[in-house]
């Protein structure tokens, strides 16, 4: 739907710049461990913060370990949390939107009522609970992540496909009596898409921040995996040896960050 | 929206705030594996101190040998009674340091919030009159910023300030000095979207028809700006800062874990990680009720700011 999407409608560059920088991170990302005879957790303590270039192409760390694998290996973990947290959201938003839009009133007063209750908490700090009940897992942060995601892609939904189903068109349709999934198909859908394209490119961005935030204070991912957050609290005693070590995972969060809200576009208010 | 339904609904939210928190504090407290009260009692006296005698003395003070849903019930309870118990780690009321945290915590955000205001509002406004060239660095500073993270910002300000330049302290707390980067850290955070606000609402109005006359009647500048834009123009910058509230408590959060500034987020990460869940439970709490207390602010300000209601939502 994406690719079909930015090739079928005029995009500006920077959109274009965005896909093609999340296109070339991704492809490093998970690429690299089918390139390499490297493995991210082999140490080799006789070969510590050394420079990049020669046999690593991006230096070692503290440990020795290769920073080319390391950095590859953080940037899948959190591309892989990324994509399942907007598919998962999508799915579970864009259904429920349209149910609350279209369905009797009691479903969308449910869902307003579910969606307030989890509003109320700044999503970060639901996230580090949920993270201190199974900590260090993967799953834990992404149910917590798209607990709280799903409710953006339900707003959306639910508002043009409200707008949408009080159309001419679409009052139309149902008199001559199609169902429920040509009317999804035909009508809420083809509104809804474009929108999506830009939430999903957000959801992304903020999934990998957010985990990214956790990994930073110690609760999210736990050591020895490479996760950008993680390693950056990891480098940092060893600013004034190695700034380049410091600068890499640093580097490659902004990068995926930038080019997700690139890819964004503007965002819909 | 009228003002009721609204204050109504905030209530609302206060009150499933308490509930979320407590009920997931509480599953957290039922989910530790092993013998919960062995493990509480190892965390608060040491591996090598404890024995089944402290274990039994944790299981009767918190309620462990009792079912499910009666320790589920009285928990809840306390929590209604503001009986947030003592903490697993050190013993004292968690009440008691999160009075002590929140008045670290509002000092940061309220001054975050204020540099954030002396960037932002001015640098918007410039750019949405002068326009061309300063608009373009700015579209692509904020870009940029908003790119990074909170606490890689706080950490580039680390590195420039503290250890580069030699200027301010690294972390901690005390004198005026060591607020400086936290607060200009969750400043520029901030400072990065509510410049672009600013922009697109000043541009807004300057380009009004009720501005253009205002000034076509023979108002100065000045004056147009004060009676007529001034007022225009921050409705909506109110609204979206409380959307922008999620920003501050997030960022409150990542910056006091960065420059060990000791108050609720601090407090929160630190519980987390040594698992001390009376203070996760409080620390979770307090930055619920003061983003709901926060918001209803925003919401009243709003309204005070435009009696017709038509941008409460």
């Amino acid at each position: 739907m994406k690719l079909s999407y930015l090739c079928t409608s005029q995009i500006s560059t920077s959109r274009l710049c965005g896909a093609v920088l999340l296109l070339l991170l991704c492809v490093y990302a998970f690429a690299t461990p089918l390139l390499s005879a490297q493995d991210a957790a082999s140490q080799n303590l006789s070969q510590i913060l050394s420079l990049p270039g020669g046999n690593s192409w991006f230096g070692t760390d503290h440990f020795g370990r290769d920073m080319w694998v390391r950095l590859a290996d953080a940037l899948r973990l959190s591309l892989s949390m990324a994509a399942l947290c907007v598919l998962t959201s999508a799915v579970i938003g864009v259904t429920l939107g349209i149910l609350a839009a279209t369905g009797p009133s009691w479903v969308d007063r449910t869902l307003d009522g579910v969606t307030t209750l989890i509003l109320a908490l700044p999503g970060l700090v639901l996230v580090l609970i949920f993270a201190a009940i199974v900590p260090g897992s993967f799953w834990m942060l992404y149910v917590a992540i798209s607990l709280i995601q799903w409710i953006e892609y339900f707003r959306v939904t639910r508002a043009i496909t409200q707008r949408i189903a009080r159309s001419p068109e679409v009052q139309s349709s149902r008199l001559m009596g199609f169902g429920a999934l040509y009317l999804f198909r035909r009508h809420y859908w083809p509104a809804i898409a474009p929108q999506l394209v830009t939430l999903a490119s957000f959801g992304a961005a903020s999934a990998i921040l957010m985990m990214a935030s956790l990994g930073f204070v110690y609760v999210g991912i736990q050591p020895p995996l490479a996760e950008l957050g993680l390693m950056i609290v990891e480098h940092f005693p060893y600013y004034s040896d190695a700034p380049w070590l410091l600068a890499q995972p640093l580097i490659a969060l902004a990068l995926v960050v930038l080019s997700c809200h690139l890819l964004g576009g503007k965002k819909a208010s | 929206m009228r003002l009721r339904d609204l204050l109504l609904k905030r209530l609302l939210q206060l009150l499933a705030v308490s509930w979320g928190v407590g009920t997931l504090t509480f599953i957290l407290m039922r989910a530790l594996p092993g013998d919960m009260a062995y493990r509480i009692a190892a965390g608060r006296y040491g591996m090598d101190a404890v024995d089944s005698d402290a274990a039994a003395l944790v299981r009767e003070e918190l309620g462990l040998d009792q079912g499910a849903w009666s320790t589920y019930w009285s928990w809840l309870g306390d929590l209604l009674q503001w009986n947030l118990g003592n903490s697993l780690v050190s013993g004292q009321p968690v009440s008691e340091s999160l009075w002590h945290m929140l008045g670290h915590s509002l000092l940061l955000a309220g001054a975050g919030i204020l540099l954030a205001a002396l960037i932002a509002i001015p640098l918007g406004l410039a750019s949405a009159h002068h326009g061309g060239w300063l608009n373009r660095i700015l579209l692509t500073l904020s870009t940029g910023m908003r790119a990074l993270p909170v606490f890689v910002i706080g950490l580039l300000a680390v590195v420039v300030f503290a250890l580069e330049l030699n200027l301010l302290p690294v972390a901690g707390f005390g004198t005026p000095a060591h607020l400086v980067l936290p607060a200009l850290t969750l400043g520029l955070s901030l400072a990065a979207i509510a410049n672009r606000v600013v922009h697109t609402e000043a541009e807004r109005v300057f380009n009004a028809p009720f501005y253009e006359f205002a000034q076509t009647k023979g108002l100065s500048a000045w004056q147009a700006f004060l009676r007529h834009g001034v007022r225009n123009m921050s409705v909506p910058v109110v609204a979206f800062f409380g959307v922008q509230l999620i920003t501050v408590v997030e960022g409150v959060v990542m910056i006091e874990s960065l420059f060990s500034w000791p108050g609720i987020g601090h407090g929160l990460a630190h519980a987390i990680f040594a698992r001390d869940i009376p203070l996760i439970q409080g620390a979770a709490l307090m930055m619920g009720i003061l983003f709901v207390l926060l918001n209803t602010l925003v919401d009243l300000a709003c309204y005070w700011l435009d009696p017709r209601g038509g941008q409460l939502a």
